[in-house]
């Protein structure tokens, strides 16, 4: 019994005092904590990311330079694009597993408390480096965020080396989060809660984890050939040596494309989350859509050439990665249809989760159809590079991931903060986001089918209407998004108190627990039956 | 498993381990970058003193971090069910470092079954070759680069064959040092693990020695000798350091044993440093074949 008085005296020990001042930031360990961080990071992040988007919708405002020199103007778009992947919308997810996934399978934190501060904590100092690269002589990385060799590497400005670098610490600062996600998955369940028991939410984590721990470490090895061919003269990419820079293509979309899964897949447990709370009604078909995702997950591995068709592949190559990635719209198909068919006959409501998430499913499936017509090998020649592709890409990140945080967000603000937020200004920033993401992002279509290259500072007159309207599109998106941060704010400092359980058809055991969640749950585990 | 488990699983309270990581990994990162980039331009700036700071500040962060997770393990605060976190964890990031070393095997096998034949003119690059470079002809190991640079090949016997002997015979005696721990004879667990260390330090001079023989005069097979060169030294070069770092993770269990640590039932920290050292082989394995042998 000697046994059991220790553990007693652990877990006394275990509920120890919470630290204060910045300190309790810097040390903690725990999940609720770390999640906080992970979220307030990735929306400085996001405002960052989209401040450079404001200065790049104002010089395309007109015809002709305006404000930006045209090598600026490519430094822009590059960091745009990579602070939005890796700084606001992967750590956002991150955030939302952090705070979410002990709470929804009944564990007392994540498997790996300390490695979880760590994975945090990187991420600040990977964007210092990568931001303050503005501010360096050489500037800012120019080559886009896909960094193709030869720009990035015999045409570099120097900037490459503090790019590779600041791309390796982020690198294992998501390799260490994945792992932490796929421990806890398997290892903290609460007993009884088999796999097929899990909230939708924990599966599609559990199966991001497993794609970023198989490809973060593929970007770790394409970008140290980058650096090499920069800087020790080797020729990975450089075909006077016997390499190829299509081969950079390669190996970079090999990480790539599974990399735009890592971010959608959570947004389709998070949905998968809301609509059926909103819609009162299970979920329609979890299985298959456990079995969905894998199957995303398992082809994305198998399609990574499709941003490649105008490269000069055999033909062969060609065909095969068109239809796989065709296949890919049949497992992505049948999550749409699911949530169509569990909203179907739902006593629905519309609070502001749920028209976040009716509007992802809408607009997801749009920017999926506009993928559906990139995938096929001929028609792609023609809308390769241009803003059709932009537009594609928006609208899966912006109305798909970007929609899902919010609606993810808004669902468990009230569990966070034990306020319910200001539902006014919630829907003034649902609606005002709605209208100004298509005035952004649908012309981009047009634009693109009339062949406006994408990254280009200047244009031809014809595209000049569509891009004016895209620009203003795009500031009142940007300003809508202040509305959240108020909105936040406010819930932070008050507001009506939450209950346990303040949405009627929830179910999920984070909603059995107080609101706000207490520093530490589940220290016992819940039985599941 | 029973509830019980669940109960004592052990939420640390809070570490100031992880932020002196993240700073030191800054430290790397951003001295790294600086030192590159004055190597590349000649000038000589603080970059390699960053560099060395932040190695040295994630040793004293290694080893604080592990002396905390040691104290509490040694303490009896460890259940089962963290044996399994820490198992998995492992696991997965042995996994991760294989798909590292997929990316570099990836590049040798594209530049060898594509780039280099379509050079030469295969497949539909008749022109590509024709207008590009006529002169040059493909073949693997590229020996002599479409801009001219020419190079030797590195045999398979000799060196190679040696450092193929050593590293698969330690795997062997890691295994055994294993065996003799979980029947707690501990002399012989020693002996064992002297062996093992051994070996690997012999395929590192070994190694060192091969890299020498690349770099005269006779085999000029340098890191910039085209895809082959490069190929060769970055996988050889990044199996290196797995391998270094291979032997100073048994080298402190073997200090560890040395302290009386590790019991016949608990004793995660050996089985991951032995995981490391078979991953470690079998990658030479598939090095010895792909790079040295094919």
């Amino acid at each position: 019994m000697t046994t059991e008085v220790l553990t007693e005296d652990l877990s006394e020990h275990n509920q120890h005092h919470k630290m204060t001042g910045i300190k309790r930031w810097l040390y903690t360990t725990n999940h609720k904590d770390i999640g906080t961080l992970y979220l307030w990071f990735s929306f400085i992040m996001f405002l960052t990311g989209g401040a450079l988007a404001m200065i790049i919708r104002m010089e395309l405002f007109q015809p002709g330079l305006q404000i930006v020199e045209p090598d600026f103007f490519n430094q822009l778009t590059t960091v745009h694009g990579l602070i939005m992947v890796f700084g606001a919308i992967m750590p956002a997810f991150t955030g939302l597993a952090n705070w979410m996934l002990p709470m929804m399978i009944g564990a007392p934190d994540m498997a790996l408390p300390r490695l979880n501060n760590w994975s945090f904590w990187i991420l600040p100092f990977a964007f210092a480096i990568l931001i303050g690269s503005f501010f360096m002589e050489s500037g800012a990385p120019n080559f886009g965020w896909t960094f193709y060799a030869p720009l990035s590497t015999t045409y570099s400005n120097g900037s490459t080396a503090f790019f590779v670098f600041a791309v390796h610490i982020m690198g294992i600062s998501s390799i260490m989060g994945a792992i932490n996600i796929v421990v806890t998955i398997m290892n903290l369940r609460a007993p009884g809660m088999t796999y097929m028991k899990m909230p939708l939410f924990v599966w599609t984590f559990f199966i991001t984890a497993y794609l970023l721990i198989a490809v973060m470490p593929v970007l770790a090895g394409v970008v140290t050939m980058v650096l090499t061919d920069t800087y020790f003269g080797t020729s990975f990419f450089n075909a006077a040596g016997g390499g190829d820079p299509v081969m950079f293509q390669h190996i970079f979309w090999f990480f790539g494309h599974p990399e735009v899964y890592i971010m959608i897949l959570p947004a389709f447990g998070i949905v998968s989350t809301t609509i059926p709370t909103f819609a009162r009604k299970k979920l329609f078909g979890y299985s298959s859509m456990v079995y969905a995702t894998a199957s995303i997950a398992l082809l994305s591995f198998i399609v990574w050439a499709h941003h490649m068709f105008t490269t000069g592949m055999p033909l062969f190559g060609e065909l095969f990665f068109m239809y796989c990635t065709m296949l890919i719209a049949v497992p992505t198909g049948v999550k749409v249809f699911n949530w169509m068919a569990t909203m179907w006959r739902g006593s629905m409501t519309f609070e502001t989760p749920m028209l976040f998430s009716i509007a992802f499913v809408i607009l997801f499936t749009i920017g999926g159809f506009s993928g559906l017509m990139l995938a096929l090998t001929p028609v792609d020649f023609q809308y390769h590079d241009t803003y059709f592709v932009v537009a594609h890409f928006h609208y899966v990140l912006v109305t798909g991931s970007l929609f899902s945080i919010y609606a993810g967000a808004y669902y468990w603000l009230p569990k966070w903060t034990g306020h319910m937020y200001n539902d006014v200004l919630s829907k003034w920033h649902f609606w005002c986001s709605l209208i100004s993401v298509n005035l952004l992002f649908f012309p981009m279509h047009f634009l693109g089918l009339a062949g406006m290259p994408r990254r280009i500072p200047d244009y031809a007159l014809q595209f000049a209407d569509f891009n004016k309207w895209i620009s203003i599109g795009g500031f009142a998106f940007g300003l809508s998004q202040l509305i959240f941060l108020v909105v936040v704010i406010k819930c932070i400092k008050g507001g009506e108190k939450a209950p346990a359980k303040p949405w009627e058809g929830a179910e999920g055991l984070e909603w059995t627990v107080p609101s706000p969640a207490p520093y530490h749950t589940f220290s016992t585990p819940p039985k599941i039956d | 498993m029973t509830t019980k488990e669940y109960e004592s699983y052990y939420v640390p309270a809070h570490s100031k381990w992880p932020i002196v990581g993240a700073f030191a990994l800054f430290l790397i990162a951003f001295g790294a970058g600086n030192y590159v980039h004055d190597l590349n331009n000649n000038s000589s700036g603080y970059g390699g003193y960053l560099l060395i700071a932040g190695f040295a500040l994630i040793i004293y962060m290694v080893y604080g971090w592990f002396s905390n997770v040691i104290n509490e393990s040694m303490a009896g605060r460890y259940s089962h069910q963290m044996d399994n976190s820490f198992r998995q964890g492992m696991s997965w990031f042995i996994f991760s470092e294989v798909m590292f070393f997929a990316a570099f095997f990836g590049a040798l096998l594209y530049a060898r079954q594509f780039a280099v034949p379509w050079l030469g003119g295969a497949g539909n690059n008749a022109m590509t070759a024709e207008v590009l470079w006529p002169e040059f002809t493909a073949s693997w190991p590229l020996l002599k680069t479409p801009d001219g640079t020419e190079t030797n090949e590195m045999g398979w016997y000799g060196l190679p064959l040696i450092n193929t002997v050593l590293l698969l015979t330690s795997s062997i005696t890691a295994h055994f040092a294993h065996v003799a721990l979980e029947q707690n004879k501990r002399s012989q667990l020693k002996v064992w693990m002297v062996l093992t260390i051994s070996l690997g330090i012999a395929f590192l001079f070994f190694q060192v020695q091969e890299y020498g023989h690349g770099y005269s005069e006779e085999m000029q097979l340098y890191l910039t000798s085209g895809i082959y060169g490069n190929t060769f030294y970055l996988l050889t070069g990044f199996h290196g350091m797995h391998v270094t770092l291979g032997v100073i993770m048994l080298t402190v269990m073997f200090i560890r044993i040395l302290k009386g640590h590790f019991t016949p039932n608990n004793h995660f920290a050996f089985q991951a440093a032995s995981w490391y050292w078979h991953f470690v082989d079998v990658v030479w394995v598939m090095l010895f074949i792909f790079v040295y042998i094919i």
